[in-house]
C-alpha cells in the first residue's frame, strides 16, 4: 500500500458576510460555510474524484490545498508537512509540488504573452533553467509532452483552440515536475470529442510520470472514469468517500444516489434520470445545525436535524456522512 | 404518421463577416411531426442553435442571411411573412426557451410585469386577468407559491427557478411549437433532471411538437424521439433514438459516442475523435468531416457526400454508405 502524499484533516473555510464594523456591532454578521470539517487522504500515484454540485465547496478545497484562499481552520499536510504553517521561500518551494490546472484555458493563459513565455515562467521563479537555451530545450519537452510541437512555442492563446489550451495549461502545471496535481474542472468547458483526448492525456502523464491527482469535476461520468476513490461533496461537506467502482456501484448516502440517478446517461435503454430529491439546496449559509440534506431527504428522521452524521466506515475504504445507513 | 408541422428544406445561413463569409448551416433537411420531440446534436459551433434562431427569424440580417432553401411551418413558409405576420406566429404559435435564463430574462423587470406583457400584447388579456394567468402559469411549472413570488426579480430565483420561469413565459399563449435550445446546460445534475420532467410533462399535456438543441447526448437519449445530428453546418445523421444509439451509421455520430465516459464501466482510455473542428471561413473541400475521420478515402476529399436515406427513416450523409 502507498504512503499517503496528501492529507486533509478538518479542513474549513468560513467566510464572514456582512462583516462591516456597524453589522458586527448590531450582531448582523452571518457566516457562509463554504467548506465545513473535511478529511481526506490522497495516496501517492492514485487519482480522487471531488464530486459536487455548483457552490457545493469543491473549488473552494482545491484553493484552500494550494492556499489561494487561506483556511479558516484545519491541517494540509503534504508528504507529512504542514503547508498551513509554512510562509515565504519555504511555501515556494512547497508549491513546487502543487500545481493547479483550471476550468476555463480561456482565462487561465495570459492573452499577452507566449507560449514560450508562459511555459518558461515557472522555470525561472524556480531557477530551474538558467540560459536562454536551457529553457527553450524544457519547454519544447513540455510541449512535446502535451501533444504539441515546436511550430507552436511562439504563438499567442488567442492562436489555439480550447483543447490545445488546455494541453498548454497542463504543460505549465507539469512545468516543475509536480508530484500532485489539482484538476479544477479541467475538461467541463470542451466539446465532448476533445473531453475525452484531455482525459487520456490525464492519464497517459499520470502512467509516465506516477502523478497523484485531485480531479474536481460536476459530470459524474467524467469523475468516474478518471478517478480510483471519489468523495462526493454536498454543501460543505464530504457526505460519501470510498473506491469509484464501490460508490458508482453501490452509492449509499441519499444524496450520491441522488446525483446518479439523475444523470442521464447516452443511452435510451437506461432509465430516464429522474430527482429523488424534494427542495432545493440548502444554503451554506448559517446551515442548520443536523445533517445538510436532512430538509430534502427521503430517509430523514428527527435525529438528522440536530446532529451532524459523523462519517463512518461501512465498508473497506467506503464511508458515510448518514445516520439511517 | 402525423404530418410534419415543421420543415426544413435545404436550408443554407450564411453570415458575412469581416474574416470572410462563414455558411453556418449548409442544406440541412429536416422534418419535426406533430407531437414529436426532435433532438439536433452537436458541438459548439456545429450550426445548431443557428438552425434554431433561424425558425423563428431571430438572426440579423446583415450579417446574417438565408443563402437557400425554405423553413416551412404548417405549411407556410416563414420567410414569406411579412413583419406582423411573423410576430403573431412568435410566441402564440412557435415559442422559445433559452440556455441562460439570467441574459434571456429582463433583470428590471418583475416576473409579473414580464409574462403579463406578453399575454396582453398577444391575448389581448387585461392586467388583472395577466396577473391571474401569470400565477396560473407559475403554479404549473411548479415553482411553490406563487402568489408571492410572482412580484419577484429574476435575479432573486435560483438557477432551475428561473428556467421556470423561463419556461412559463414560453408557454403562456399555448403555442403548439416549442423550441429549447440548450434550456439545461447551465444547471446543475439534479435541476436538470426536474426540468426535463418537466418539459416532457408539458409536452405530453398539451400536445406539443418539440425541437430540443443540446450537446449533451445523454440529454437527448431520453428527451427526444428522432434525433439529428449536426457535424460543421451539415446534418450528418438522422434517426429515431433507438437506431441512433444502437446502430449508428455516420463515424462522427460513433466518434460521439465512444468519446462519452459510461457510468456502469471503466475503461483506461477512452477513445476519442482526433483532431479539431476545421476552420469554418476556409473549410476543407469535400466531407467538412474527412480530416478526423478514420475512414477517410479520395472520394471524401473532393465530394460533398449526399445525405440520403439508407434505411427506412434512417438517413446518413457518408460516402461510406455508396460501398454498403
Amino acid at each position: 500500500m502507498n504512503a499517503n502524499l496528501l492529507e486533509v484533516e478538518n479542513l474549513t473555510k468560513h467566510f464572514t458576510l456582512n462583516g462591516d464594523l456597524v453589522s458586527r456591532l448590531a450582531g448582523r454578521t452571518k457566516t457562509l460555510k463554504a467548506v465545513d470539517d473535511i478529511s481526506f487522504e490522497i495516496k501517492a500515484g492514485e487519482t480522487l474524484g471531488l464530486v459536487g454540485e455548483s457552490g457545493c465547496g469543491k473549488s473552494t478545497t482545491g484553493r484552500l490545498i494550494t492556499r489561494l484562499v487561506e483556511p479558516t481552520s484545519g491541517a494540509v499536510r503534504l508528504k507529512g508537512e504542514d503547508l498551513l504553517s509554512l510562509t515565504g521561500d519555504r511555501l515556494l518551494q512547497a508549491r513546487k509540488a502543487l500545481q493547479l490546472v483550471f476550468q476555463d484555458p480561456y482565462s487561465s493563459l495570459n492573452p499577452r504573452k507566449t507560449i514560450m513565455q508562459i511555459l518558461q515562467r515557472p522555470l525561472e521563479i524556480h531557477g530551474l533553467a538558467k540560459t536562454w537555451n536551457e529553457k527553450r530545450e524544457r519547454v519544447l519537452e513540455l510541449l512535446n509532452l502535451v501533444g504539441l510541437g515546436r511550430e507552436h512555442v511562439d504563438r499567442y492563446p488567442h492562436e489555439f483552440s480550447g483543447g490545445q489550451r488546455q494541453r498548454i495549461a497542463i504543460a505549465r502545471a507539469l512545468a516543475l515536475d509536480p508530484e500532485l496535481v489539482i484538476g479544477d474542472e479541467p475538461v467541463s468547458a470542451l466539446d465532448v470529442s476533445i473531453q475525452a483526448q484531455i482525459l487520456n492525456l490525464f492519464r497517459e502523464l499520470q502512467e509516465q510520470f506516477s502523478l497523484t491527482y485531485l480531479f474536481i469535476a460536476h459530470d459524474l461520468s467524467v469523475v468516474r472514469h478518471i478517478s480510483d476513490r471519489v468523495a462526493v461533496m454536498y454543501v460543505g461537506k464530504i457526505v460519501e468517500t470510498g473506491p469509484a467502482a464501490a460508490i458508482f456501484s453501490d452509492p449509499q448516502h441519499p444524496y450520491t444516489r441522488a446525483l446518479m440517478a439523475a444523470v442521464p446517461e447516452a443511452d435510451p435503454k437506461k432509465p430516464p434520470p429522474k430527482l429523488t430529491l424534494t427542495g432545493e439546496v440548502a444554503t451554506p449559509i448559517d446551515p442548520p445545525p443536523g445533517c445538510r440534506l436532512s430538509g430534502r431527504c427521503p430517509i430523514a428522521t428527527p435525529n438528522c436535524r440536530t446532529d451532524p452524521p459523523p462519517l463512518r466506515e461501512i465498508a473497506p475504504q467506503h464511508r458515510v456522512a448518514c445516520h439511517n445507513i | 404518421m402525423a404530418e410534419p408541422v415543421l420543415e426544413l428544406d435545404e436550408l443554407t445561413v450564411k453570415f458575412h463577416l469581416k474574416r470572410g463569409e462563414l455558411k453556418a448551416v449548409d442544406g440541412v433537411s429536416l422534418k419535426v411531426r406533430r407531437g414529436e420531440t426532435f433532438g439536433l446534436v452537436g458541438e459548439s459551433g456545429s450550426g445548431k442553435s443557428v438552425t434554431a434562431r433561424t425558425i423563428m427569424r431571430l438572426l440579423p440580417n446583415p450579417p446574417a442571411e438565408i443563402a437557400g432553401g425554405r423553413v416551412v411551418y404548417e405549411g407556410r413558409d416563414i420567410y414569406d411573412l411579412d413583419e406582423r405576420e411573423m410576430r403573431a406566429l412568435r410566441g402564440r404559435e412557435i415559442a422559445m426557451v433559452f440556455q441562460e435564463p439570467m441574459s434571456a430574462l429582463n433583470p428590471v423587470f418583475t416576473v409579473a410585469t414580464q409574462i403579463g406583457d406578453v399575454l396582453r400584447t398577444n391575448l389581448g388579456m387585461s392586467k388583472a386577468e395577466a396577473r391571474e394567468r401569470t400565477v396560473e402559469l407559475l403554479s404549473m411549472v411548479g415553482i411553490p407559491s406563487p402568489h408571492s413570488r410572482i412580484d419577484s426579480f429574476v435575479h432573486e430565483f435560483s438557477g432551475g427557478m428561473r428556467q421556470r420561469v423561463m419556461l412559463a413565459m414560453a408557454l403562456s399563449c399555448d403555442p403548439k411549437f416549442l423550441i429549447a435550445d440548450e434550456p439545461t446546460t447551465a444547471l446543475d445534475v439534479t435541476i436538470q433532471a426536474t426540468i426535463l420532467e418537466l418539459i416532457g410533462r408539458m409536452i405530453e399535456e398539451k400536445g406539443m411538437s418539440l425541437l430540443f438543441i443540446t450537446h449533451n447526448l445523454g440529454v437527448v437519449a431520453h428527451a427526444c424521439d428522432t434525433i439529428g445530428v449536426m457535424y460543421a453546418s451539415h446534418l450528418v445523421e438522422l434517426a429515431d433514438k433507438e437506431e441512433i444509439f444502437s446502430n449508428p451509421q455516420h463515424p462522427y455520430t460513433l466518434g460521439l459516442l465512444n468519446s462519452i465516459p459510461r457510468l456502469d464501466q471503466q475503461q483506461r482510455y477512452l477513445t476519442p475523435i482526433t483532431g479539431t473542428v476545421c476552420n469554418m471561413i476556409d473549410p476543407p473541400r469535400g466531407c467538412k468531416f474527412h480530416p478526423r475521420c478514420a475512414h477517410a478515402m479520395d472520394v471524401c476529399r473532393q465530394t460533398v457526400p449526399e445525405f440520403r436515406e439508407i434505411a427506412p427513416g434512417h438517413f446518413s450523409a457518408c460516402h461510406l454508405n455508396d460501398m454498403r
